[in-house]
C-alpha cells in the first residue's frame, strides 16, 4: 500500500465519521475568531439556543476594522471613528464576554492579525485541525496543521458542533527545488507559484509545499507561502514538521511544556509525507529560476518578475484572458509591455498576514536604513502583525529606521490590506503592497495594488517606483548619519 | 435555510472569469452584523459609478447604464451565468449573501473557488458546473435572446433551455437533500452528539497537549 501525505494523516486523525456520500465530519481543535465574519455566527447560536461545545478550543481577537493610527489606538475601541466599526469590534468583546470565549482586545499587547497571533502564542500547533471565518487561515498550514478557511454559517457549525463538515480534497505537492537567490524571499516564491499554476489551480486540492528551498524558509517565510495558498486556488496549504518548526514552538503561551513537550515533539516528527505517498499532482519549480515579483494586474496570477514588463494582450493564449489582461491594464492604468521598473508608486503598505511578522521587518528595514522614502510617493506606512511584533521591531530599533527614513510606523491590525478601517488608498493610486490579493478596489475604491515582497515594496517607497531589490544596494547610496 | 427544488427563471449573464469575492460585494458592507440587507449592494462597485457607504439610500445613487443588473432585460433574473473560478477570493459569506437577498438561487459557471461553493449550499443557492462549451453556448443564447428563461431541476439535476435542450450536472449527494429538504446543518451533525463525544475523549487521551489552556501571562 503506498505511504499518505501529510494531508492524508491530519485527515485521518481528526475523522469522526464519514457518510456514504464522501462528507465526513471532521474535528476541530482551534477556532479563530474576529469581528467581521463572527457576529452573524454568535446571533445563529442565540437564535436556536446553543451554548458552544468547547470554549477553550476558541480565541479571539479584533483586526480588521481596528485602526492603526496611535492616537485613535490609545482610546481603546472609541478610537475607532466609524460608528458601524465600532459596532462590529464591540459585538465581539460582547460575545466573548457572553459566551466565555478567550478574547485579546484591541489594546491587549497580544492583539493582531488572527493569523500572526495564532502561531505567535503557539495556539497552533503542528497536527491540530484550525478553523477561521477567513481565507488566509490557510497560513497556519505551515506548522503541518490542517488549517481551513470557513464561512459565517461554518464558523457557527463549529462554535456549535466542534466538528466541520467537509470533503476530503485532491493531493498536491509544489516541489521549490535549489537555493533561492539573495534578495528572493519567500513572498517571490509564492507569487512565482501563483504565477505557474494561477489562482485556480490549487482548486480542490490540499497543497503541500515541499522542496529544499521550502525547508531553508524560517517559519515566517513558511508561513507567507501557506498564506498565499488560497491564492493559487487551495483552501489548504501544508509544510512538513522538522526541526525549524520545532524550535519555533518551544516557549510559546499555549504550546505544551515539560513531559507533554517531549511526547508532542515525538508525535509531530510523525508529521510528514511518506516517502512512496502519491499525489495526484506534483509541479516542481527551480528555486533558481524565481526572481523578485511584482503583480501588474487585478488577479495575483497575474505577476511577472521585476526585470519583466507588462503583458501584451494581443499575445494572450484565449479570448477569456486577452478579454481579462485588457480590463486589468485598463483598471490599473498600465500599457501593455511596459517595464515593471517604469511603475511609479503613491503609496507603499507592508504589513498583512502575508508579511508583517518579525522578519519581514528586518527585511524591509535593511533596504530602508539610511536611506529616504521618495518625494513622489504619499505615503509609505508599515504596520506590524500584532502588538508582540511591534514590540521585538521596537526593541530591535526599527520603528527608529522606519521613521528616519520617512515611513509611518502604525499599530497592528490588517490594515491596508483590505482597507475596512481608515487606511486606504485613492482611486487611480498605485501601491506597492506585502499583502496578498490585487483584486479591483480591494485598498480602496478605484486603487491599485501591486503585491510585492517587503524588501521590493521598501526599495520601491526609497525609489518611487519598482526597481530591482538585487541591484539596489549597491547602486543607492545611504545617506549617512 | 430555504428550499430549492424547482425554479424557472430569467437569466442574467456576467461575461468575465474569476469575478472575486469583493467585487460581488465590497468589504464596507462586510460591517453589518446582519445577515440581510446586502443585495442592494450586489457588485456594487460595477453597478454604481459612485463609492458606496453602508447603510446609504441606494436610491440616490447613479446607476451605471452599462452594467448587466442595470439593463431592464435582465430585471427579476433569478439566475446568474458566469465564467470560470466564480467566487475566488475571500471567505465571506456575505458573498452569497447578497446573491440570495438581490435574488439570485442559481448561478451556472465552468467552475467555483472552494470555500464560495460551500458558503453558496449553506444559503440555499444553487451552484451548477457545466462545461465550457456549454456555458459558451448559454451566453450566446442569452444575449441573443431577450426574456431567455431557464427551467432548473434540482431534483432531477438538469437543466432546460427554451428550446427544450436538456443539460445535466452533478451535485454531491448531501448538498443535494439538504438543498431539497432545507436542511439546517448544526441540526443534522447534532445527530452525532455520541460519535463526537466518543472521538472527542479518544482525541484527548492520545494528544493531550492539543487541550492545553495557555500559560498565564
Ligand atoms: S491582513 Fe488582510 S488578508 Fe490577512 S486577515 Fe487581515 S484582511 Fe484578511
Amino acid at each position: 500500500m503506498a505511504g499518505q501525505t501529510l494531508y492524508d494523516k491530519l485527515w485521518q486523525q481528526h475523522l469522526v465519521k464519514e457518510r456514504d456520500d464522501g462528507t465526513a465530519l471532521i474535528y476541530i481543535d482551534r477556532q479563530l475568531l474576529h469581528e467581521v465574519t463572527s457576529p452573524q455566527a454568535f446571533e445563529g447560536l442565540r437564535i436556536a439556543g446553543r451554548q458552544p461545545w468547547r470554549l477553550d478550543a476558541n480565541l479571539a481577537t479584533p483586526d480588521h476594522n481596528v485602526p492603526t493610527t496611535v492616537k485613535e489606538r490609545a482610546e481603546g475601541n472609541t478610537g475607532i471613528k466609524d460608528p458601524v466599526s465600532l459596532i462590529q469590534v464591540q459585538t465581539l468583546d460582547d460575545n466573548c464576554d457572553a459566551f466565555g470565549i478567550e478574547e485579546f482586545r484591541i489594546n491587549d499587547p497580544r492583539q493582531g492579525i488572527v493569523h500572526v497571533v495564532g502561531p505567535e502564542q503557539g495556539a497552533t500547533l503542528p497536527g491540530m485541525t484550525v478553523v477561521c471565518g477567513d481565507s488566509h487561515t490557510a497560513t497556519h498550514g505551515a506548522f503541518a496543521a490542517l488549517a481551513h478557511g470557513i464561512g459565517t454559517s461554518e464558523v457557527e457549525h463549529v462554535l456549535a458542533t466542534q466538528c466541520l463538515l467537509a470533503q476530503k480534497m485532491k493531493n498536491m505537492q509544489v516541489r521549490v527545488e535549489g537555493t533561492l537567490g539573495q534578495g528572493v524571499t519567500a513572498k517571490d516564491v509564492v507569487l512565482a507559484i501563483i504565477g505557474e499554476i494561477g489562482t485556480a489551480g490549487g482548486t480542490g486540492y490540499a497543497i503541500e509545499f515541499a522542496g529544499s528551498a521550502i525547508q531553508s524558509l524560517t517559519m515566517e517565510g513558511r508561513m507567507t507561502v501557506c498564506n498565499m495558498a488560497i491564492e493559487a486556488g487551495a483552501r489548504v496549504g501544508l509544510i512538513a514538521v522538522d526541526d525549524t518548526t520545532i524550535d519555533y514552538l518551544a516557549g510559546r503561551p499555549f504550546a505544551p511544556t515539560a513531559e507533554q513537550w517531549e511526547a508532542a515533539v515525538a508525535d509531530w516528527r510523525q508529521l510528514v509525507s511518506d516517502a512512496d505517498a502519491a499525489f495526484d499532482k506534483v509541479v516542481t519549480i527551480a528555486a533558481e529560476s524565481i526572481e523578485p515579483q511584482v503583480s501588474w494586474g487585478t488577479s495575483p496570477e497575474m505577476v511577472t518578475g521585476v526585470s519583466g514588463e507588462v503583458p501584451d494582450p494581443a499575445q494572450a493564449a484565449d479570448d477569456t484572458a486577452r478579454t481579462g489582461i485588457t480590463r486589468a491594464l485598463e483598471y490599473m492604468g498600465l500599457a501593455p509591455r511596459q517595464k515593471i521598473t517604469d511603475i511609479r508608486l503613491d503609496k507603499v503598505f507592508i504589513g498583512s498576514c502575508t508579511n508583517s511578522r518579525i522578519e519581514d521587518l528586518r527585511e524591509a528595514a535593511k533596504v530602508a536604513r539610511g536611506r529616504k522614502v521618495a518625494d513622489s510617493v504619499q505615503l509609505a506606512m508599515v504596520v506590524p502583525g500584532s502588538g508582540l511584533v511591534k514590540r521585538q521591531a521596537e526593541q530591535e530599533g526599527l520603528d527608529k529606521v522606519f521613521i528616519e527614513a520617512g515611513f509611518e510606523w502604525r499599530e497592528p491590525g490588517c490594515s491596508m490590506c483590505l482597507a475596512m478601517n481608515a487606511d486606504k488608498l485613492g482611486a487611480g493610486e498605485h501601491c506597492a503592497s506585502t499583502s496578498n490579493r490585487n483584486f479591483e478596489g480591494r485598498q480602496g475604491y478605484g486603487g491599485r495594488t501591486h503585491l510585492v515582497s517587503p524588501a521590493m515594496a521598501a526599495a520601491a517607497a526609497i525609489a518611487g517606483h519598482f526597481v530591482d531589490v538585487r541591484s539596489f544596494d549597491s547602486t543607492t547610496a545611504r545617506q549617512e548619519a | 435555510m430555504q428550499k430549492f427544488e424547482r425554479l424557472e427563471g430569467l437569466v442574467a449573464p456576467m461575461d468575465r472569469a474569476n469575478v472575486d469575492t469583493d467585487l460581488i460585494i465590497p468589504k464596507q458592507f462586510l460591517k453589518s452584523i446582519k445577515r440581510t440587507g446586502f443585495g442592494v449592494n450586489l457588485f456594487d462597485e460595477l453597478r454604481y459609478l459612485d463609492e458606496g457607504q453602508p447603510g446609504q439610500d441606494v436610491s440616490q445613487r447613479p446607476l451605471n447604464p452599462d452594467f448587466v443588473l442595470n439593463q431592464p432585460r435582465y430585471q427579476g433574473a433569478k439566475v446568474l451565468l458566469a465564467r470560470r473560478n466564480f467566487g475566488c477570493g475571500s471567505s465571506r459569506e456575505h458573498a452569497p449573501w447578497a446573491l440570495e437577498d438581490f435574488g439570485f438561487r442559481v448561478v451556472i459557471a465552468p467552475s467555483f473557488a472552494d470555500i464560495f461553493y460551500n458558503n453558496a449550499f449553506k444559503n440555499g443557492i444553487l451552484l451548477i458546473t457545466l462545461g465550457e462549451d456549454q456555458v459558451d453556448r448559454l451566453f450566446a443564447e442569452v444575449h441573443a435572446n431577450e426574456g431567455y428563461c431557464l427551467d432548473v431541476d434540482l431534483e432531477h439535476q438538469r437543466v432546460t433551455t427554451p428550446s427544450g435542450e436538456i443539460l445535466e450536472f452533478e451535485v454531491d449527494a448531501f448538498r443535494k437533500h439538504c438543498l431539497l429538504e432545507g436542511l439546517d446543518d448544526i441540526g443534522i451533525t447534532l445527530q452525532d452528539e455520541d460519535a463526537i463525544a466518543a472521538f472527542e475523549s479518544r482525541h484527548r487521551a492520545a494528544r493531550p497537549w492539543l487541550f492545553r489552556e495557555p500559560a498565564k501571562a
